[in-house]
Order: structure tokens, then C-alpha cells, then sequence
């Protein structure tokens, strides 16, 4: 290394690291601290309790169910765009005309990529208000009345219970598919076409090909979009705090954890308490990536 | 729009002069009229919320919420986005600006500067620190969120500019550092090397030499950053809650346009945010998909 190298190092990650220490890695390693505090967030007193915390958290009803919700996020969501996008994916490419020539992909592949991943580039916040108009639950709401036309009856959507959580999931699936989709597209189109056209005049059908030679090949990229979907589906604060009465009603019904963080942190003045719950998000998170990228692993294939 | 038929021409208009169509070709399988029906569902799906909320922007409350939801305008309420500016959206669109302006620019230079050093010198800890801005990817917010309020607020700069953008720096590094990081080792290191042979300093270097050559690099995170911090929600909200950006001000307005039942204003502020964003996409959607999808990828 040359003279005077290390000054340069040195200077060049000075305020970066400091800036990221400062507001990143001392808030996380914090949060582990106060998680065994009964810290309230305003006083500067607090004492050590160990892990009362978490005790308490394992009784906590409403804390029970947003962990339950966000359970079922964590499974809808993920197999519900993964399946969606997929097969929007598979359709775009080899939907199209087969001849001679052989599989096509469909026309207006551009025009459908456009649209589809249109919702990724706003902010939740305007998705959500979008959505919560459409779903409104009177007779004349949008979604509503398009029922209605096709005789599926009425719903009540976000103020029923039963289904405000599905409503809020399916915005969250509605809003990544198009991502996704272009994701698997990208994907798709790295695979060779001679592949498909061997195995179509070996006689196999387009669904065994999907099976048999799309999905072994994308599987990298499925495990990758499960990981940032699961951690996706873990978080969903956003839109069920913009969305849903209360936030996270009816009845506590679409209740999350980033809700009762965000309550009991700011609101009832339990900080260490909203602490515990972040450690707990922290270490599903962990769990969920390390069981993902094991349980999915498989040998990759270059071609 | 006319970008995308420029895409599509390449793969299916060649198709017919590639192969002399023979009359079996003109005709339409059952798998195309199926893939058709189910992606024209799907685009319906998505776009006509967002054409309908451009339309509603115009109307009056009535007729959101009348018999006929889908029914268009009587009179066109141009008065619903003067409204809207007036209940705000013009200083929450300012301070959005000012935050991602400062927010994109920053992160830029000091990722790419972190990256830079992490990828092409070595020095005891690179690794360790490498793995600690890796590592900041994994963490969800909403383990830090409290005690960086109270971190943020120790400096006075809850609801501040500074607060926002140097929160927005920090968090978007992870990423950025990772990204830019795999980005400089595949750039070749002989024309660096030729330019600290012949006198130039390792930061005249970096700046004069490697940056310019990281330029596609940097398009696509950079796209990633201003998308992310454009509409970034949960820092603001803790954050900044005087000094709403727009996301976080669409979030309220729709609580007191719902107390007020005054939904055009709503409407008209949507549109006030939706449009811009649309617009960039519209012109840049291929950069904008290659970039988001080909980050996560890396």
C-alpha cells in the first residue's frame, strides 16, 4: 500500500461510518438495552429488570394477535405474489404464438410490464388512501358496485373483522406483484430458448416445461424475492396504519407488530417495553432468512 | 408512451418479416387468448384505481360517493387542487424535495466513498466494517425506531431538515455501500493505477477517474434512493411530525378530509403526489425497472 493510503481510508470513512454509527448501529444496539429496562421513554430514570419484558410480552393478548396477523402475512403474501408473478412472468414469455419458429412471448410484453409495476414506484401512504376509498363498505362504494354488476353480492371490507386482514394483504400483494413479475421476467429471459424448443419437440407439454425447466431454473431468484417478501410482510405498519380503523381495527383485528411498537414506544410510554417487541421482530426476522436460504438451498446451474 | 412500443418492436413486429407468416400463425391459440384475458385482467386491476382517483381529483364529494361512483365529472372542480395546495401539500411537496434532494445526494457520495475504499483498499477492518454496513440490511426499522428518536432528539433535530436528510443518509448506506461495493470490484484497476502513476492523489483519483466509470452503477442505485426516500413513511412519521413530508401528509389529510367529508381536496392532493412520480417513471421506466429489480438481485 502506497505512502499516505491510510490517511485517505481514513478520511473517506470517517463521516460516513460516524453517521451510520450514530443513527443506525447505537439505535439497534440501544434497543437491545432497553428491552431488558422498564424504561418509559421520558423520564431519564429507569432500572434493570432483566427479562420481565418478555415475560410479559408471551401474555400480551394484543401483542398475541399481531404477531398472529403478521404470521399470516408472512405466509399469504409471499405465496401469493410468488405465484402471481410467476405465472404472469411465465405467460409474457411463452404465452404467445407457437410455430414454427417456436415459443413466442406475448404481444404488448412492454405495455403489461409498464402497468404491472406502476404501484411500486408510489408511496404506500397514496396506495392506501386509493384502496380505502375503493373498499369503502357502503352500497355505493367502488368495489362495491362493480360486485354488485357481476351479481357477487356486497362486502364490508376494511370494517369487518372477519376480513379487514385479507383486505390489507391483498393491497400488499396487488402493490408487489408487478415487482416481482419483472423480477421473474428478467429471469426468465436469461434462460436459454433452445431449452424450451428441445423439450417441446420432445413432445413436453408448456405446463411440464414450466415445471420441469422455468422453476429449477429461477430458483435462486424465488428464494431471494421470499426473503424480501417475508421481511415485507413482517413489517406491513404502513398500511394498516393508514388503512385500517383505529389504527389496526376493527376490534384489533389487523393489529401488527410495527403498531404496537410504534404505540407502546410512543404513546403509552412503555419504551422498554416496545424495545422487547423490536428484539423479538429482530430475531423472526433472522430466523426466517437463515431457514429460508437453508431449507431452499439447491445447487445452483449455469447455463 | 411511446418508449414501450420501441421495446416491444424488437421482439414481436420482427417476427412476422423473420418468418414468412404462413396462415397457421395468424391465428390466435387458446393459450394467447387465455395469457391475453388473464394479463389485461391484471392490468385493469392495477390501473384503472389510479385513472379513477386522477378523475375523482375533479369532482365534488357527491359524486365520489353517489349512485354512480364511475360516473364522470358534472363540472370540473379545478378549486379541489388550489385546496389541497392551500391545506398544505405545497409545503409538504417542498420539504419532500429539499429531504430527497440532499438525502439522494449524500448518500451517493458517501456510499460510492465507502464502497470505493471497502472494494479497492486494504486495510486491517475492511472486512469487519464491510459486514457491518451488510449486516444493516437485514435489521428491520422497527427494532431501532424508538431509541433513534431519542437519539435524533438529543441533537434537537426532531422535525427538522437536517434530522431527516442525515437519517435518510444513514440508512439508505447499507444498501448503497453493498451495491456500489460489488460495482467498483468489477471495474478494471489498471487506469486507476496509470492515474496514481502519474501524480494524481488517491481522492483526485476517485473523483476524476473511478466515479466516472461507476456512472451506470450509480444511475441504478440512485434510482433505488430517490424512489426509497421519495416515498419513505415510517422514519418521517416519527421523526419529523412538524414538518410532514408528503407521504406522511397524504396520510393526514386523508384523516381531516374524512372529518370534513371533503374527498375532491384529497383526491387533488393524491394527484398533486401521484403525477410527478408517474411522470418520471413514464420517461425512465426502463432505467427505473432494471435498477429496482437488478439491485435486489446484486
Amino acid at each position: 500500500m502506497r505512502h499516505g493510503s491510510y490517511r485517505f481510508v481514513a478520511s473517506f470513512l470517517a463521516i460516513p461510518l460516524a453517521l451510520y454509527a450514530i443513527f443506525v448501529i447505537s439505535p439497534f444496539a440501544q434497543a437491545f438495552y432497553y428491552s431488558l429496562t422498564d424504561w418509559t421513554g421520558v423520564s431519564p430514570k429507569f432500572k434493570f429488570v432483566g427479562f420481565e419484558n418478555f415475560s410479559t410480552l408471551a401474555k400480551d393478548a394484543v401483542f398475541r394477535a399481531a404477531l398472529g396477523h403478521n404470521v399470516i402475512l408472512l405466509i399469504g403474501v409471499p405465496l401469493l405474489v410468488i405465484f402471481l408473478s410467476l405465472v404472469f412472468a411465465y405467460l409474457l414469455n411463452v404465452g404467445g404464438r407457437s410455430n414454427s419458429a417456436g415459443v413466442q412471448g406475448v404481444r404488448g410484453n412492454g405495455f403489461y410490464k409498464l402497468a404491472f409495476f406502476l404501484p411500486q414506484v408510489l408511496s404506500i401512504p397514496v396506495i392506501a388512501v386509493i384502496w380505502s376509498v375503493v373498499m369503502t363498505s357502503t352500497d355505493n362504494g367502488l368495489a362495491n358496485t362493480v360486485t354488485k354488476k357481476l351479481g357477487l353480492g356486497t362486502s364490508e371490507y376494511l370494517a369487518s373483522p372477519k376480513i379487514a386482514l385479507y383486505c390489507v394483504m391483498w393491497v400488499m400483494v396487488w402493490g408487489s406483484v408487478g415487482f416481482y413479475l419483472v423480477l421473474f421476467n428478467a429471469a426468465m429471459s436469461g434462460i436459454p430458448k433452445d431449452i424450451f424448443e428441445a423439450a417441446i419437440i420432445d413432445g413436453a407439454t408448456r405446463l411440464s416445461t414450466f415445471f420441469r425447466i422455468t422453476l429449477p431454473l429461477l430458483w435462486d431468484t424465488i428464494q431471494t424475492a421470499w426473503v424480501y417478501l417475508a421481511i415485507m410482510a413482517l413489517d406491513a405498519y404502513a398500511l394498516v396504519a393508514v388503512m385500517t380503523a383505529g389504527p389496526g381495527g376493527p376490534d384489533n383485528s389487523t393489529q401488527v407488530m410495527g403498531l404496537q411498537i410504534a404505540n407502546n414506544g410512543f404513546q403509552f410510554g412503555r419504551a422498554g417495553y416496545a424495545s422487547a417487541m423490536g428484539v423479538v421482530l429482530f430475531f423472526l426476522t433472522l430466523l426466517i432468512a437463515a431457514v429460508m436460504l437453508r431449507a431452499t438451498r439447491r445447487d445452483r446451474i449455469e447455463y | 408512451m411511446t418508449l414501450q412500443i420501441d421495446v416491444e418492436g424488437t421482439r414481436s413486429e420482427d417476427q412476422p418479416t423473420a418468418h414468412p407468416a404462413g396462415p397457421k400463425d395468424r391465428s390466435f391459440s387458446p393459450v394467447n387468448v387465455f395469457s391475453h384475458t388473464v394479463l389485461i385482467g391484471w392490468s385493469i386491476l392495477v390501473v384503472v384505481p389510479f385513472v379513477w382517483s386522477l378523475i375523482a381529483s375533479l369532482k365534488s364529494t357527491g359524486e365520489i360517493f353517489g349512485d354512480n361512483p364511475w360516473a364522470l365529472p358534472k363540472k370540473l372542480l379545478w378549486d379541489n387542487f388550489s385546496k389541497a395546495w392551500d391545506k398544505g401539500v405545497g409545503d409538504y411537496l417542498g420539504n419532500s424535495i429539499v429531504v430527497v434532494v440532499f438525502g439522494v445526494a449524500g448518500t451517493m457520495l458517501f456510499g460510492s466513498m465507502v464502497a470505493y475504499v471497502l472494494a479497492r483498499y486494504e486495510f486491517p477492518g475492511n472486512r469487519f466494517i464491510y459486514y457491518l454496513f451488510a449486516a444493516g440490511m437485514m435489521f428491520p426499522t422497527f427494532l431501532a425506531i424508538v431509541p433513534l428518536f431519542f437519539v435524533v432528539k438529543n441533537f434537537g433535530m426532531i422535525s427538522t431538515y437536517q434530522g431527516l436528510i442525515l437519517v435518510y443518509i444513514a440508512y439508505s448506506l447499507p444498501f448503497t455501500v453493498f451495491f456500489m461495493h460489488a460495482f467498483f470490484r468489477t471495474l478494471p484497476t489498471s487506469i486507476a493505477e496509470a492515474a496514481l502513476v502519474d501524480g494524481a492523489s488517491h481522492a483526485t483519483t476517485f473523483f476524476r477517474v473511478m466515479l466516472p466509470m461507476a456512472k451506470p452503477g450509480l444511475l441504478s442505485v440512485g434510482i433505488f434512493n430517490v424512489l426509497g426516500q421519495w416515498n419513505q413513511f415510517v422514519l418521517p412519521s416519527f421523526l419529523s411530525p412538524e414538518k410532514p413530508v408528503l407521504s406522511q401528509g397524504i396520510a393526514t389529510l386523508l384523516g381531516s378530509q374524512r372529518y370534513e367529508n371533503d374527498w375532491g381536496t384529497l383526491f387533488a392532493a393524491l394527484t398533486i403526489a401521484m403525477v410527478p412520480v408517474v411522470v418520471v417513471y413514464l420517461i425512465f421506466y426502463r432505467q427505473v425497472q432494471a435498477g429496482l429489480t437488478g439491485a435486489t438481485l446484486k
